[in-house]
C-alpha cells in the first residue's frame, strides 16, 4: 500500500528525513516510535502532504502511485487520513458539517452521491458508538474548548467517518489519561481490518499495549535505524533509546 | 508565488454572477442636477406640492454642503452633473396589477431569482421591486391589506397616505442630515413604504429588491418603515447591478420608527457589482440607514452582509428614545479586489435603561481596505445604559488592510459599555486541517469564513441566510493563507 524509499524531507532547508525507508502493506498496523525530534511528525506530514515540508529526494508510492506532487486534499480523498497530534480549532463551524463537508466531498470523489441529512446522521450515530462520542460535542465548534481527550477521540471519530485506507496517528496518546487513552484504541482496533493499515507514531510503548503493532521501527536523526516486532516496543521502553545509539 | 497566495488568487477571481443588462425602453432623464431636473422628477411623480418643496430645500442644503472627508476611503472626484438623476422603465399605462408589467421586467426579476408572480411564489416573502428609479410592483399587497399593514412603493404612498408620509418623512434622517442623505432628499425617485399598524405583527417577511439596469444613472431610493405601538416586522433589502465599466451612484436613505411595544427587524443583503478586478467600475454606495425605537420597549435591529459595491459607506444607526429599548447591529462586511469599505453604526442612548449590541465581523482579501467605524452615545438621562460591541477582523493575504474606529462617550456613571476587538489572518493550520480531510480549498475557506460570520448570518431569516452563505463563498473565491 504504502512504499516510502530514500525520504528526503526538509523545512525551511533544515533537513529532518534523511534517507527513510519504510513499506506499509494492507492489514498491517506499524508503529513507529522514536525520541524527540527524530524526525517522527515530519514522517507524517510530509506523507500527508503538509506544504512547509520539501521532499528533497526518494520517493513515496502509494498503491504504486508516486504522490509527492498530489495536494494534501487530493492524498485525503485518495484515503490518506492524519490522526493530528493538536486538532485544530475553527469556530464557527459545527463537528457535523465539517465532518458532513469532508465526507460529501470524499464521496464525490469516488462517484457517490452525496448523503443526505438523514443517511448522514444514521452513519454518525453508529459511528459515535466507536469512541463514545456525545451528540453535543458534535454541535459545538470543531475542537473549540474540546478536552484533550476529547479531541482526540474525535479525531479517530473522523477517522471512522471517512473510512480511509491508510491512517496514520500523529502521538495520538499525548495527554490522555489512561481510560481516554482505551477509548481511543478501542476506536482504532474497531477499525482495523485486512483492507486498510495503521502507522502509530508515538513515543511511549504504553499506546502500543492497546493498539498492538505488526512491526514496530525506530526512528532516529531522519532514518529508521531499527524494526522489529511489537518486541522491540518493550525493549526500547526497558533500555531507553540509548541503547540502540549504542549499538550503532 | 507561495501557495497560501495563490489559494488567496483563486479563490478571489470568481465572477460577479448579476453583471448583466436588460434592454427595455427607458424615460431617462437628461444629465445634471439643478431645479429644474428636481421639478421634473417631482413633475413626474405627480408629487404634491410640500413635496416638492421639501426636495428643494434639501437641494438649497446640498448646494452649500461638501463631500465627507472623514472617512478611511479613497472616493475618486464625483462629477454630479454628469449623472442621470431619473430613469424608469417606459410605462404605457398605469398598471392596475402586477400582471400587466413589462413581460421583459418581469424576466429581468426572475433572472435574479425573484418571482413577481404571486401564484407562483411559495415562499411567503412580499416583494417590492425597484429598478432603477422606480418601483416595478409590489406582491402580496392585498392580503397584507386584509391586517392593515400598508407595504408598497414610496410614490403610491404619497399618493395614497399622504399624510403618514408627511408625518414620518425626514423625522429620523433630517433632509440635511449629511451630504449623500441631503442629495437623496433632492433627487429620490422611488423607494418602499412600510405601515405595520398597532398590535399586527407581520405575517411574512417583507423585502425590496433594488436593480441599476440603466448606464450613467444613480439610483436613490428611499424607504420609510413605520411600525405601529406593538407590532413587529422582518425587512429584507437585496440589490444588484450590471458590469459597467464607469462608476454608478447609489446613495439610499433608510428611516424606521418603532413606536412602543415594537419591533422592526431589517436585514440587507447587499451585493452591488464590486468592480473589476483591476477596480475598475463598480457602484460607489453612499446610504444612511437609521432608524428610531422611539417609544418604550421597542426594538430595532440592523444585520447587513455587505459584499458588494467599488465604495461602501454605511453607518446603520439605532437612537434609542424610549426607555427599556433595544438596538442591534449585526454586520459581515467582505471586501476584495481594490473594494473600499468604512461601515459600521451608531447607537445613541437617550432613554433610560436601554440596551444595545454591535457585533461586526469584517473579512478582507485582495488589496482592499474594510474599515469599521462605531459610535456609542450615551446621554446623561440614559441611566443604567449597557452596550456590548465586539469587532473582529479576518485578513485574507498580505495585501490587504482592516482598521477599527470606535468612538465612545458616556455622560453618565450608572451605564456600562464593552468593546471588544479581534484581527486574524486566516490559520494555515485551519485550512491544512481541512485539506487533510479532503476538503478542496475553496471549500476550506468557505467554510471557515463561514464560521467566522456565523454569530451574524444566523440573525438573517432562513432563506437569506443561505443565499448570504454562498455570497461569501462567491465574493471570496480565489482567495485565501
Amino acid at each position: 500500500m504504502l512504499e516510502i524509499k530514500n525520504l528526503h524531507a526538509s523545512i525551511e532547508d533544515k533537513g529532518i528525513l534523511k534517507g527513510l525507508n519504510l513499506k506499509v502493506n494492507a492489514g498491517e498496523v506499524h508503529a513507529i516510535m522514536g525520541p524527540n525530534g527524530s524526525g517522527k511528525s515530519t514522517l507524517a506530514s510530509v506523507i500527508a502532504g503538509r506544504e512547509e515540508y520539501k521532499v528533497t529526494e526518494g520517493e513515496i508510492n502509494y498503491f504504486g502511485k508516486e504522490i509527492s506532487e498530489l495536494s494534501p486534499d487530493e492524498r485525503a480523498r485518495e484515503g490518506i487520513f492524519l490522526a493530528f497530534q493538536y486538532p485544530v480549532e475553527i469556530p464557527g463551524v459545527s463537528t457535523t458539517n465539517f465532518i458532513k463537508t469532508a465526507v460529501n466531498q470524499v464521496r464525490e470523489h469516488k462517484g457517490q452521491k452525496p448523503l443526505d441529512a438523514v443517511s448522514f446522521l444514521k452513519v454518525m450515530k453508529e459511528k459515535m458508538k466507536l469512541v463514545n462520542i456525545k451528540q453535543e460535542l458534535l454541535s459545538r465548534s470543531i475542537n473549540e474548548g474540546f478536552s484533550g481527550g476529547e479531541k482526540k477521540r474525535n479525531e479517530i471519530f473522523q477517522m471512522a467517518m471517512l473510512e480511509p485506507k491508510l491512517s496514520i496517528l500523529d502521538e495520538t496518546d499525548s495527554g490522555l489519561d489512561i481510560d481516554a487513552l482505551k477509548i481511543v484504541s478501542r476506536g482504532v482496533n474497531a477499525l482495523r481490518s485486512k483492507d486498510n493499515a495503521t502507522v502509530v507514531v508515538t513515543h511511549y510503548q504504553r499506546l502500543l499495549d492497546y493498539i498492538v503493532p505488526d512491526f514496530v521501527h525506530v526512528l532516529m536523526e531522519g532514518k529508521i535505524v531499527k524494526s522489529g516486532d511489537k518486541n522491540l516496543a518493550l525493549e526500547l521502553e526497558e533500555k531507553g533509546y540509548d541503547w540502540i545509539k549504542v549499538k550503532n | 508565488m507561495s501557495k497560501d497566495d495563490k489559494i488567496l488568487k483563486e479563490f478571489t477571481s470568481k465572477e460577479y454572477e448579476h453583471g448583466w443588462s436588460v434592454d427595455f425602453e427607458v424615460d431617462q432623464a437628461p444629465k445634471g442636477l439643478n431645479e429644474e431636473i428636481i421639478k421634473l422628477i417631482s413633475h413626474k411623480k405627480e408629487e404634491p406640492s410640500w413635496l416638492l418643496n421639501w426636495r428643494l430645500d434639501a437641494y438649497e442644503n446640498f448646494k452649500k454642503m461638501n463631500e465627507p472627508d472623514w472617512s478611511n476611503l479613497k472616493i475618486p472626484k464625483i462629477d454630479y452633473q454628469d449623472i442621470s438623476y431619473y430613469s424608469a422603465p417606459k410605462k404605457k399605462k398605469m398598471l392596475n396589477s402586477i400582471d400587466e408589467v413589462d413581460p421583459e421586467l418581469i424576466k429581468t426579476f426572475e433572472k435574479l431569482g425573484i418571482s413577481l408572480q404571486e401564484q407562483k411564489r411559495l415562499s411567503g416573502v412580499a416583494v417590492d421591486a425597484v429598478i432603477d428609479s422606480v418601483s416595478i410592483g409590489t406582491t402580496f399587497k392585498e392580503k397584507l391589506s386584509e391586517l392593515g399593514i400598508i407595504f408598497c412603493s414610496f410614490s403610491d404612498a404619497v399618493k395614497e397616505h399622504p399624510d403618514l408620509v408627511k408625518k414620518h418623512l425626514g423625522k429620523v434622517v433630517p433632509s440635511n442630515d449629511n451630504y449623500f442623505a441631503c442629495l437623496n432628499s433632492a433627487v429620490f425617485s422611488d423607494g418602499s413604504f412600510c405601515y405595520i399598524p398597532k398590535g399586527v405583527r407581520c405575517p411574512m417577511e417583507l423585502s425590496t429588491y433594488f436593480r441599476i439596469n440603466a448606464s450613467n444613472t444613480g439610483q436613490f431610493e428611499r424607504t420609510l418603515i413605520i411600525a405601529d405601538e406593538g407590532s413587529y416586522v422582518s425587512y429584507l433589502e437585496g440589490c444588484t447591478a450590471p458590469m459597467r465599466d464607469e462608476n454608478q451612484l447609489h446613495a439610499a436613505v433608510v428611516e424606521i420608527h418603532a413606536e412602543k411595544d415594537a419591533e422592526v427587524k431589517y436585514s440587507t443583503v447587499q451585493n452591488w457589482y464590486p468592480g473589476d478586478k483591476e477596480g475598475k467600475g463598480g457602484i460607489y454606495n453612499f446610504v444612511t440607514k437609521r432608524g428610531i425605537c422611539n417609544g418604550n420597549n421597542s426594538k430595532i435591529s440592523w444585520t447587513q452582509v455587505e459584499t458588494g459595491s467599488a465604495i461602501t459607506w454605511k453607518y446603520p444607526s439605532c437612537i434609542l428614545k424610549g426607555d427599556h429599548s433595544v438596538g442591534e447591529f449585526y454586520s459581515v462586511a467582505v471586501t476584495n479586489n481594490y473594494q473600499q469599505a468604512d461601515t459600521g453604526t451608531k447607537m445613541i442612548h437617550i432613554g433610560k435603561n436601554t440596551k444595545s449590541k454591535i457585533i461586526s465581523k469584517g473579512i478582507s482579501a485582495g488589496f482592499s481596505q474594510n474599515s469599521y467605524r462605531g459610535q456609542v452615545n450615551v446621554m446623561k438621562r440614559a441611566k443604567n445604559s449597557r452596550n456590548f460591541s465586539q469587532c473582529d477582523s479576518l485578513l485574507l493575504g498580505n495585501n490587504c488592510g482592516a482598521h477599527t474606529f470606535p468612538y465612545i462617550d458616556i455622560e453618565n456613571k450608572s451605564s456600562m459599555v464593552e468593546h471588544e476587538a479581534t484581527t486574524s489572518k486566516i490559520g494555515e493550520d485551519q485550512i491544512f486541517y481541512c485539506l487533510q480531510r479532503g476538503i478542496d480549498e475553496e471549500n476550506a475557506i468557505a467554510l471557515i469564513v463561514n464560521g467566522y460570520a456565523k454569530e451574524v448570518l444566523k440573525q438573517l431569516p432562513m432563506e437569506f441566510s443561505v443565499e448570504a452563505q454562498k455570497l461569501l463563498s462567491l465574493t471570496l473565491e480565489g482567495s485565501v493563507g
